[in-house]
């Protein structure tokens, strides 16, 4: 039998009190994808950051192709032939396809020599691998699928036999991620060896060869993917039986709670973003916003939550009008029962430098159940903070710990809790999973359904289809800022796929 | 990816990181000293005995550190909003008007007891209404406040300079200065202070401001993480979408931020003012507005921080000024350099040795952990 492309033997890496990666031994066959599937947390990228040189192990040892190897920086890295493609592009978004690929090895101090052989030679890799790109476009202007296309070529580019993929579909469409494992095939027909890391356990089945399972910075398991199902590795992955369909009992529509008419909004640079969107939602119903990331539904909620202001339109809640033109207040539809759980909930829902307790108030820090006269009162706050904590299992369970070392699906609980526990009328969320590991998923997905049971109305956007046609009792679907299309919950995936990429749309105006 | 706890232990962020890039600025500071043949052994006893070897020396060494506990308060206050106030400078030296009004028109008629929190208020009032144009620039067409704040300094300095020859000169004297306040405009000295400790300061001018700084640096404390309106601050500094979505006026809260920076920056005027001049002079700040982001930076804006970081630049400035007057070589302009230096390595390039520290520590814990087994084996037998 051939040596493994990567073996790892017994890595052991702490941060602190934190056991990163335990006792790790893991074998990647030359020539085969091979997934690595774990919570968030799991220690999943500190292990493949081991493997690029960003950290070194404390203990163990790296092989690749059987030799024992000192990865002590990602150069060293790449001249062993590891390649990583980031969660986040590493691409300099102003300059064209082919500048971002030399950079760093541009060959000489004067430029024109070199781009004539990274030209040629980038050619010559996308025939090889038919990785179609224009080399002399610039990376802003490509959709987020391509930019993606550009880091491969990069690493390939650096004479990458073994590529790392960190959870490299997290912005991709359903049809992009398609694309991308048909590249991914490509590659291991090629003879590639690809690590793919991610949490979503369709991509691992679609795609990989083997696959390991990761859980508190352990190898609990090592499978051939065509011998396992998705519920041995979700149970693996969280460590106890996982419910991963939602169950749900029929919606009670009541009244009209949230009524949008005639919405129009444009961006900062003038573009429209959503275009004439009309729409209701009733008390004791979910009503779910498909459509690809992009397309407007941000835009849309942020203007119904008052963070943004529209051109022109009007929304009433409960019956009564939101200034939406004007200025309105997020607070003020805070105090009229209206509560947001924002998409970017690392830069709106939550800061990131505040500590857990801090968080718990953001946006109800007016009421003066947290505040003694201008002071706040932060046994108030904290005793709060700590009972939420507690209802909703967010762990750690320290109200004192620093928000961002918290995982994202606890994160993600910290901005639920504070949202529904203030028993809103209207919930408005938006992509609620986002980043969140399996079991918090589960978790997340039953508290909005109890919401919509209590006779709340739940207005949720999401890019992950399932999610929305799991979750929804009606689905609408947005393109281009336009809502396209009204569909019950039952309706299929293909039939959502259509309206999402605008299908029904164009033959509608022929 | 994420970098996992990635950070420092607190100890060696606010403590073993700062007094590293102290040590190195006065090792190359030392190089400076060698170069022009001084020995620099000789000049850092100068300075620490000029500095706190004296009465004196402590008097004027937390005479300065006045000063700059106001501006570096006012840096920070606008640094946990995201606002860069680089106009303390401005501020103070207009803020000079504010003292001026009160001690040229009270000075003779009421007690300093009186007269000073009058002059608090005035100085105050006129710095924050002087940072209040960068904020409402800011605020609402968002010209860029440090861009702004700059330009103010000069505007400042050429009012003073034309408010001072032109309209406050002392008539029958050519030096553009107003005429000495009253009694009643003249700070009591905090000799009394220091003979507790048991030092005798004659000369020194340190006073009574000194413990008004030092109020204002609770205050500013309980402010930033003990008010609403703090919180209101801090979240806009971390993250203006999150003030956004929470419904935190943004123009209010930089309007207010900056305003509160400015009193403090305007308050700094009290010092050398009532405090030690008794009369307001041309160019009275003399750059302790700018020292004041140096002591901010090196403070990490933390009140606490800020008073002993002002307390350092305190002794580089009185110490500096007793090497200068001892060793003939080293004229004033070195003890610039030297100054220059501390700001540049505790300031500047305050996260330079961040990366190596974090290595250093790491492997020390992971030896340290390693080992700890084996003692823990030993101890079992």
């Amino acid at each position: 039998m051939a040596e493994p492309a990567i073996e790892l033997v017994g890595i052991d890496k702490r941060f602190g009190a934190v056991h990163a990666n335990r006792d790790i031994h893991l074998r990647v066959e030359k020539g085969t994808i091979h997934g690595i599937i774990g919570e968030n947390g799991a220690g999943k990228s500190t292990l493949m950051s081991i493997l690029y040189g960003f950290y070194q192990a404390d203990n163990g040892e790296i092989r690749i192709n059987g030799a024992p190897v000192r990865i002590s920086d990602p150069n060293a890295a790449i001249g062993l032939g590891i390649g990583m493609v980031h969660q986040h592009f590493m691409l300099v978004e102003n300059f064209t396809v082919l500048e971002n690929v030399m950079l760093g090895v541009e060959g000489a101090p004067l430029l024109k020599r070199g781009i004539a052989k990274a030209r040629a030679e980038l050619k010559r890799l996308e025939q090889e691998y038919q990785l179609d790109v224009d080399p002399d476009a610039l990376i802003e202007e490509l959709p987020v699928g391509l930019q993606q296309r550009v880091e491969i070529l990069k690493a390939l580019y650096r004479g990458a036999d073994i590529l790392v993929l960190d959870e490299p579909t997290g912005v991709l469409t359903p049809a992009e991620a398609d694309h991308l494992f048909r590249i991914l095939e490509q590659l291991k027909a090629q003879g590639k060896t690809i690590v793919l890391i991610t949490h979503k356990l369709r991509e691992i089945m679609a795609v990989t060869d083997n696959v390991s399972v990761m859980r508190q910075g352990s190898v609990v398991a090592t499978r051939k993917t065509a011998e396992t199902t998705v519920e041995e590795l979700a149970e693996l992955m969280v460590g106890r039986r996982v419910l991963l369909r939602v169950q749900k009992g029929e919606a009670k529509p009541g009244e009209v709670k949230l009524s949008v008419e005639n919405l129009t909004v444009r961006d900062s640079r003038g573009v429209v973003m959503v275009d004439n969107a009309s729409f209701t939602v009733r008390a004791g119903e979910i009503v779910g916003i498909a459509g690809v990331a992009g397309n407007g539904q941000s835009q849309l909620i942020e203007t119904v939550a008052g963070i943004r202001t529209a051109v022109s339109g009007r929304v009433l809640l409960d019956g009564q009008v939101i200034d939406i033109t004007g200025a309105a207040d997020p607070g003020e539809l805070r105090d009229r029962g209206l509560a947001h759980v924002p998409e970017d909930r690392h830069h709106m829902g939550l800061v990131l430098a505040f500590e857990e307790y801090e968080n718990s108030i953001l946006g109800y820090h007016d009421d003066p159940l947290y505040l003694n006269g201008p002071f706040l009162d932060i046994d108030a706050i904290k005793a709060d903070a700590r009972k939420k904590i507690e209802k909703y299992d967010i762990r750690p369970s320290d109200p004192r710990l620093k928000t961002a070392n918290f995982s994202g699906g606890n994160q993600q609980k910290i901005v639920l809790a504070r949202e529904i526990e203030r028993d809103p009328g209207v919930l408005i969320i938006g992509q609620p999973t986002r980043g969140v590991d399996v079991g918090a998923i589960e978790f997340i997905h039953k508290r909005i359904i109890e919401m919509r049971d209590a006779g709340k109305a739940v207005l949720l956007v999401s890019v992950e289809l399932d999610e929305i046609r799991s979750l929804s009792d009606r689905i609408l679907v947005m393109f281009a800022g336009r809502i396209v299309g009204e569909r019950d919950a039952d309706a299929s995936e293909g039939e959502l796929g259509l309206l999402m990429a605008g299908v029904e749309n164009q033959e509608a105006a022929e | 990816m994420s970098q996992p706890f990635a950070k420092l232990p607190a100890w060696a962020d606010y403590g073993l990181l700062p007094l590293i890039n102290l040590i190195v600025a006065f090792f190359v500071a030392g190089l400076v000293v060698m170069l022009v043949g001084e020995s620099p052994i000789d000049a850092a006893v100068l300075m620490v005995k000029g500095a706190f070897g004296s009465g004196d020396g402590v008097g004027y060494t937390l005479y300065y550190a006045t000063n700059f506990i106001f501006t570096g308060l006012c840096v920070a206050v606008a640094f946990h909003c995201g606002l860069f106030n680089i106009g303390g400078e401005g501020q103070a030296y207009i803020g000079g008007l504010g003292v001026a009004v009160v001690g040229l028109g009270l000075g003779n008629v009421l007690p300093w007891w009186i007269t000073f929190p009058l002059a608090i208020i005035a100085s105050g009032l006129v710095g924050a209404l002087w940072a209040l144009i960068p904020a409402w620039l800011q605020a609402k067409r968002g010209s860029h406040v440090v861009i702004t704040t700059i330009m103010f300094n000069f505007i400042a300095a050429s009012i003073m300079v034309y408010l001072l020859v032109g309209y406050l000169k002392a008539s029958g004297t050519q030096a553009p200065e107003t005429r000495v306040f009253g009694d009643g405009g003249q700070l009591p000295g905090l000799g009394w202070l220091l003979s507790l400790i048991g030092l005798n300061m004659r000369s020194a001018p340190l006073n009574i401001s000194f413990l008004l700084a030092l109020v204002a640096a609770f205050l500013v404390w309980v402010l930033i993480w003990r008010t609403k309106l703090g919180y209101e601050i801090r979240t806009m500094g971390y993250s203006p979408k999150a003030a956004r979505y929470a419904g935190i006026g943004e123009v209010r809260i930089i309007v207010i931020t900056m305003m509160i920076s400015g009193a403090l920056a305007g308050m700094m005027a009290l010092n050398p003012i009532m405090g030690a001049q008794h009369r307001v002079q041309l160019d009275f700040v003399a750059g302790a507005g700018f020292v004041g982001i140096a002591v901010a930076l090196m403070g990490r804006s933390h009140p606490a921080g800020i008073v002993l970081a002002a307390i350092l630049f305190g002794m580089l400035y009185q110490g500096g000024a007793e090497i200068a007057f001892d060793m003939p070589n080293i004229s004033r302009d070195m003890i610039v350099i030297i100054q220059g230096l501390v700001i540049l390595f505790a300031g500047a390039l305050e996260h330079m040795f961040r990366p190596t520290l974090l290595r250093v520590l790491q492997r020390f814990a992971r030896t340290k952990r390693q080992s700890t087994p084996a003692v823990a084996a030993e101890g079992g037998q």
